[in-house]
């Protein structure tokens, strides 16, 4: 029997993978695929406690959630790309510019 | 007709402007004329505003006409707006038209100035400030008009700022103005603070609600401020000094205007000033003595002044002391009534000197002049009639209104009423004997100014003494050098004798050597070095001789220079006559002359009113009170009632007219006559006005430098401190926490990470709790 406890699981594992991979690696676009990670992950466990408690706003929020990452995504690759043209293998370290 | 009353203001102002644009295209003259054409529309309109007001009905007299919010803040809030009422209009009539007699004046007194249009724009932005202040309906406006006056006051003074004198005197009126200003400034603050409002009406109307430490403490911080403006001990000591300046702007400013500006605010604010007399008549009395000890004082120094300006500038001094002593009593229409007396007879007379310096090639050394009343008859007529007036001769303008003020004093009763009285009545002779001292010394006997002077008398000689031992001294140098050169030669010729000697002696030996040729030759040629030698000696010898006898005839010299010098008489000039200073032969080349009509009419006009200028204010009976009756009905609710009999006042004022009577005799005996010593009156320490200036300045000088530069530290280390320390703190946190801030993305999100790591823990043992 399937239980949400599987999908929740899966959910935080992916979520963790994310999250540090944001924090160990220095190539934005990778970054930026961690942060889609995360995202999904926390899209995972709506769903799957939607099917758990049997409530469709879970499911409502994922999609929400699809349309503000997709409005993300649209910014933030137009970001790594205007990187990526002016400085060929920048690692997102090199973008200190706002150091204190 | 009341609502032209802006237009008083802006005349001068429009003139100011556009003199300030356009006066150097213009020119001299007409750069003046646009001047006195704007202060003369200015006069006209406040005519017109008169007429207006004269038309309101009794007690309806105070209007206030307002032009603009000026500094609304909440509930508080200052207008720009003029009090219209009979004070403030009788103070216009008297500036506005005494200010277009003076700037017409200043055509002819500035006309060969190199300044002329600037001239012109200082004294109309002098006029429109002076008007603001008088038109102004609270503290605020008032003491913008205040600053206004005392800026033209410093440009005018130091107009010819080439000088030093001129320059520092002008920076002295300011400075000791600004100390004065901080006693206004206060009573503001203090003003708003009690009565939540700076107008007059409104301190006038609740005066009698506020505390009386509160309001003596407004009374007596504005009276700080007075002191300043209207030159009272121990603040007076800038007036003397402002008589560097032009003439028309001493006339104008330091006598007939701005220095009665302490005065009118006093009577402007009189509700409150005579319930201070009433709640603590000791703050008031304060004030009525201050006002009779400068007038005192003043006057002593006056008689010792040989600056035919500087005895007016005392003697204005003296003069506002009189009104406020009239303030102190609760006599405010008495010092309205000296004060525009006043300026029509010290404007008189300071236009009279100014006409006199600018006949006498700008010579202001009374003692200089003398029997000038044929050569200027009308410079010298009007003159003699402000003297008149301010002597207290009846029927002249000054006797009416010193003679309310002296009833005033004597009308307090007591002791204390008696011996103010006292003061002023001493005042009152002082006034006469240094004004007459004055006149006579110009206008009457012999025509001196071709004469040398006492002091370049003196200095002559002197010279001519020292001139003699100098000879002496040189002739024996000359003796002394001649003996030396005698010397010399006389040890050539023994050198030259000897070696003639010597050479017989060789030629001796040459002969018994067979050497002939050499030893007559050796021989010849001593012989011949002693011919001129011998002749050096002797006219060394002669001008030895004639060098002494050159010592013989100084020392002669000298003994008679020394008896001549203390045998010489005064005013005698004799042997010294060549050490004369050259300014002698210049004045004695001098022709002094009557000055054009620009400086004239006016000085008829003013000689007009400073002799029916006491019809104002007639003392017989009350319908002839007219000056008293315009301003109480409206103004002045708050007036001290003469108690005194009809009697009492005739007494009085015969007493009055008495002492008058005794100062000018006095000075017709001292300078007239001449049977008594002037010197016996004119007592250095006088002339140095008791030492007071000196006193100040070595004080400024020392002690108080070290208070001053201590107070400075202490402004820029703690109080600058203070608000630098502020910033630098929180600069230096803003230092520590930048550090945060690296810039890498990574350490941000670190920071979310651990950031909500630490949330999820803090969740999870408050659920386990």
């Amino acid at each position: 029997m399937l239980t949400p406890t599987y999908y929740l699981v899966l959910g935080a594992l992916v979520f963790v993978i994310g999250a540090v991979g944001l924090l160990v690696r220095r190539n934005p676009l990778v970054m930026f695929m961690c942060v889609e990670l995360m995202i999904n992950a926390v899209n995972l466990t709506f769903v799957g406690l939607a099917f758990g408690l049997n409530d469709i706003g879970g499911q409502v929020a994922v999609f929400f959630v699809m349309v503000v990452a997709a409005a993300e995504v649209v910014v933030g690759l137009a970001i790594v790309v205007a990187i990526m043209r002016r400085r060929d293998g920048a690692t997102a370290d090199d973008l200190s510019v706002l150091r204190g | 007709m009341i609502d032209f009353v802006y237009l008083i203001p802006l005349f001068p102002l429009l003139g100011f402007t556009f003199l300030m644009m356009m006066g150097k295209r213009l020119g001299n003259p007409a750069a003046g004329w646009v001047a006195t054409g704007a202060v003369s529309l200015s006069f006209i309109s406040t005519v017109i505003v008169y007429f207006g007001l004269r038309g309101v009905e009794d007690g309806e007299r105070q209007i206030t006409k307002t032009l603009f919010e000026w500094v609304p803040v909440g509930d508080f809030s200052v207008d720009v707006g003029f009090l219209v009422d009979p004070l403030s209009v009788t103070m216009m009539l008297f500036i506005t038209g005494i200010g277009s007699l003076i700037h017409l004046y200043s055509i002819g007194y500035m006309h060969h100035d190199p300044n002329f249009s600037k001239f012109f724009v200082y004294l109309n932005m002098f006029i429109f400030s002076m008007l603001l202040l008088v038109l102004g309906d609270n503290l605020l406006l008032t003491f913008l008009g205040w600053e206004g006056v005392g800026a033209c006051s410093y440009l005018l003074v130091s107009f010819w700022f080439g000088k030093e004198a001129n320059s520092s005197a002008g920076k002295k009126a300011f400075v000791t103005n600004r100390v004065g200003d901080w006693g206004f400034m206060v009573a503001m603050f203090l003003t708003f603070a009690s009565v939540g409002s700076l107008d007059y009406l409104a301190i006038n109307g609740t005066a009698d609600q506020l505390s009386t430490p509160v309001a003596v403490g407004i009374v007596l911080l504005l009276f700080v401020g007075v002191m300043g403006k209207s030159a009272q001990f121990p603040l007076y000591l800038w007036l003397p000094d402002a008589m560097a300046g032009p003439t028309p702007v001493s006339a104008l400013i330091h006598a007939a205007t701005m220095v009665t500006s302490g005065v009118f605010l006093l009577t402007r604010v009189n509700g409150l000033v005579y319930y201070v007399m009433i709640e603590a008549f000791w703050a008031t009395n304060l004030i009525t003595w201050i006002g009779a000890g400068t007038a005192l004082f003043a006057a002593t120094i006056a008689v010792a002044q040989t600056d035919i300006k500087r005895v007016l500038a005392y003697s204005t001094v003296s003069q506002l002391g009189y009104m406020i002593l009239a303030i102190g009593t609760g006599s405010f229409v008495a010092a309205i009534f000296h004060m525009i007396t006043h300026a029509f007879f010290k404007a008189l007379l300071f236009l009279g000197s100014g006409s006199v310096i600018h006949g006498m090639a700008d010579e202001q050394d009374m003692r200089l002049y003398g029997g000038l009343r044929k050569l200027m008859p009308i410079t010298s007529g009007t003159f003699i009639i402000g003297w008149l007036a301010i002597a207290g001769v009846p029927p002249f303008a000054g006797f009416w209104s010193k003679d309310e003020i002296l009833l005033g004093a004597w009308d307090l009763g007591g002791i204390n009423g008696r011996a103010l009285w006292a003061v002023a009545l001493i005042t009152a002779v002082l006034t006469a004997f240094y004004m007459s001292r004055q006149v006579y010394m110009t206008f009457f006997g012999d025509y001196r100014f071709d004469q040398p002077s006492e002091d370049e008398l003196a200095h002559a000689w002197d010279s001519y003494l020292e001139d003699a031992n100098y000879k002496v001294s040189m002739a024996g140098d000359d003796v002394a050098a001649a003996k030396t050169a005698h010397g010399e030669a006389a040890l050539k010729l023994e050198q030259a004798r000897k070696a003639f000697s010597s050479a017989k002696i060789d030629s001796a030996k040459a002969i018994a050597d067979d050497d002939i040729t050499a030893a007559k030759k050796a021989v010849d040629t001593a012989e011949v070095a002693i011919d001129p030698a011998s002749k050096a000696e002797q006219s060394a010898a002669t001008a030895l001789e004639g060098a002494v006898s050159v010592r013989e005839s100084a020392e002669a010299e000298l003994v008679e220079a020394t008896s001549a010098y203390g045998r010489r008489e005064a005013n005698e000039i004799g042997l010294a006559e060549p050490f004369l200073s050259e300014n002698v032969a210049k004045r004695a080349e001098h022709h002094p002359h009557e000055s054009s009509w620009h400086m004239t009419v006016p000085l008829i006009v003013l000689a007009f009113l400073s002799i029916v200028g006491g019809a104002l204010n007639l003392p017989f009976v009350s319908e002839l009170h007219f000056l008293e009756k315009w301003l109480e009905e409206d103004t002045l609710l708050f007036e001290h009632v003469i108690n005194a009999s009809g009697l009492t006042k005739w007494i009085l004022a015969f007493i009055a007219i008495g002492a008058g009577g005794i100062g000018m005799l006095l000075a017709w005996k001292f300078y007239y006559k001449n049977e008594l010593d002037p010197k016996s009156v004119e007592k250095p320490i006088l002339a140095k006005g008791w030492n007071y200036d000196a006193a100040v300045s070595a004080f400024m000088g020392g002690p108080g430098r070290a208070f001053f530069d201590f107070i400075t530290a202490f402004d820029a280390k703690v109080v600058d401190g203070l608000v630098n320390g502020t910033g630098a703190a929180v600069r230096g946190t803003g230092g520590l926490v930048r550090k945060l801030q690296s810039g890498y993305v990574r350490s941000y999100a670190l920071g979310i990470t651990v950031g909500t790591v630490a949330l999820l823990a803090w969740f999870f043992v408050r659920a386990a709790a």
